[in-house]
């Protein structure tokens, strides 16, 4: 395994210690086994799937490309964070709720994050620009059509 | 330091002293996948996400100056779809949001990938290529860069600091063929420039071949046969030759995406769609496109 490293993180406003580390684990790997934060799903382990979403001082990446101490300093916000607590639901994800958004559920946490991140930077985006900003995420059960009524279900009421 | 994350290249290099066998990690898209796959086990690593001098891009008289550590997003930027439209085109089609939020132009060089999406792009403008190290700087063409599948002239502690290409050359196209419009690595890619002042067409074609290739002979038959003056693309018989000669310069293999005769027939349906469309828009024409992401 080589050496092992110590490192912190700042996730969802929080700065966690990560120690005893193996210096190739990914961001993805931490948050879920050594942080106590699996709301980020792990499944495809190459950027295919969009099921490990997070924000990155901003910006919406695959947490499973993400080398852990890499992250050193950035600001990182998980679908856990999105939410005001543990028992609340963010606007998303109560639009996926009402609309149906949500079959098995593992792809949802990727989804609500990406999605998140579209009404941040483009609150009022046409249905081609939802589907682009949705096309790194796979959703194997809904066949997106509940999905993209969601995404607008939540653009709908930001608006009002 | 197993894990180091310089902010200049100064601590970069420095760093690689330390640590000469650090391996160096830019956007993470293609290292990680063999991280989590065991096929790579870095004894330590270079993160150059914090480099200042790899951020950001400028103009530097007609040559635009692009950081190796643009991420395609970044590349998508409103100001570059004028200066180097082509570039803009291929970043569009890599991966989804997430994977052009933390993939650079500087790893597509260094994984030096032949489906590289903006490889053949940087091919079509006889881009140069700077890299450095402590020992001081080196500025290359991309095929004295990229000489193998995922292989590179890249010295130990060498690092890909920018990419010089001409700024706002002609008139610029990139297309690709995937099984998808998102999260697709290219079958066949192809990027074409028109330089109207030089009179010359220049073809790059990508993943029909171990590196990326110039149709040397397509580009000379088809730049003798426009009609300058008048903007216009010779007729059919002629598009055919180029079309042909362009399909004769690739040279695919069979894999796991797909075969070696659909893709020597794909870069001939590009060569000739990206010269056609160029030659439209020019013209102030509007052809009919069958899909909004290509």
């Amino acid at each position: 395994m080589g050496e092992l490293i110590d490192y912190q993180l700042c996730v969802n406003g929080r700065e966690h210690d990560v120690v005893d580390s193996w210096l190739g684990e990914s961001l993805l790997y931490v948050l879920r086994e050594r942080l106590g934060l699996p709301g980020s799903k792990n499944a495809c382990e190459q950027g295919e799937c969009g099921s490990c979403s997070v924000l990155m001082d901003g910006k919406l990446v695959c947490s499973c490309m993400v080398l852990a101490a890499s992250a050193v300093g950035a600001d990182i916000v998980t679908v856990e964070g999105l939410s005001a607590g543990e028992n609340d639901l963010s606007d998303v994800q109560a639009a996926f709720l009402a609309e149906g958004g949500v079959q098995c559920g593992f792809c949802t946490p990727g989804f609500v994050v990406s999605v998140h991140d579209l009404l941040e930077h483009n609150p009022d985006p046409t249905e081609l620009e939802i589907r682009e900003a949705v096309s790194g995420n796979l959703c194997r059960c809904t066949g997106y059509g509940r999905i993209l009524a969601a995404v607008q279900a939540a653009q709908e009421t930001r608006r009002r | 330091m197993l894990v180091s994350l310089p902010v200049s290249l100064e601590e970069a290099f420095d760093a690689f002293e330390r640590c000469p066998d650090a391996q160096l990690l830019a956007g993470g898209t293609d290292f990680m996948v063999e991280v989590n796959f065991a096929l790579r086990r870095p004894p330590a690593v270079v993160c150059l996400r914090k480099v200042e001098e790899l951020k950001g891009w400028r103009l530097e008289g007609s040559e635009l100056v692009l950081g190796a550590g643009l991420t395609y997003t970044e590349l998508m930027a409103p100001r570059l779809s004028d200066l180097v439209p082509g570039l803009v085109q291929a970043s569009r089609t890599v991966g989804s949001p997430q994977i052009r939020n933390a993939g650079t132009l500087g790893g597509n060089l260094g994984t030096a990938s032949p489906a590289g999406d903006s490889l053949p792009v940087l091919a079509a403008l006889d881009a140069k290529i700077v890299v450095a190290s402590k020992q001081g700087r080196r500025s290359l063409e991309l095929d004295d860069l990229i000489v193998g599948p995922k292989r590179t002239t890249l010295g130990p502690g060498e690092v890909i600091v920018e990419v010089r290409v001409p700024a706002a050359l002609g008139s610029q196209e990139f297309l690709k063929v995937g099984t998808r419009n998102a999260m697709v690595i290219a079958v066949a890619n192809v990027a074409l420039v028109v330089d109207w002042e030089g009179h010359s067409v220049r073809c790059a074609l990508g993943s029909v071949g171990p590196v990326v290739i110039r149709a040397r002979d397509a580009e000379e038959l088809i730049s003798s046969r426009i009609d300058w003056a008048g903007r216009t693309l010779p007729g059919d018989r002629d598009l055919a030759e180029f079309t042909a000669l362009v399909r004769s310069a690739a040279r695919p293999i069979d894999d796991h995406r797909s075969t070696a005769d659909y893709r020597r027939h794909a870069v001939g349906v590009c060569a000739e769609r990206a010269l056609e469309r160029v030659f439209a828009n020019h013209n102030g024409e509007t052809l009919e496109r069958t899909s909004w992401a290509s």
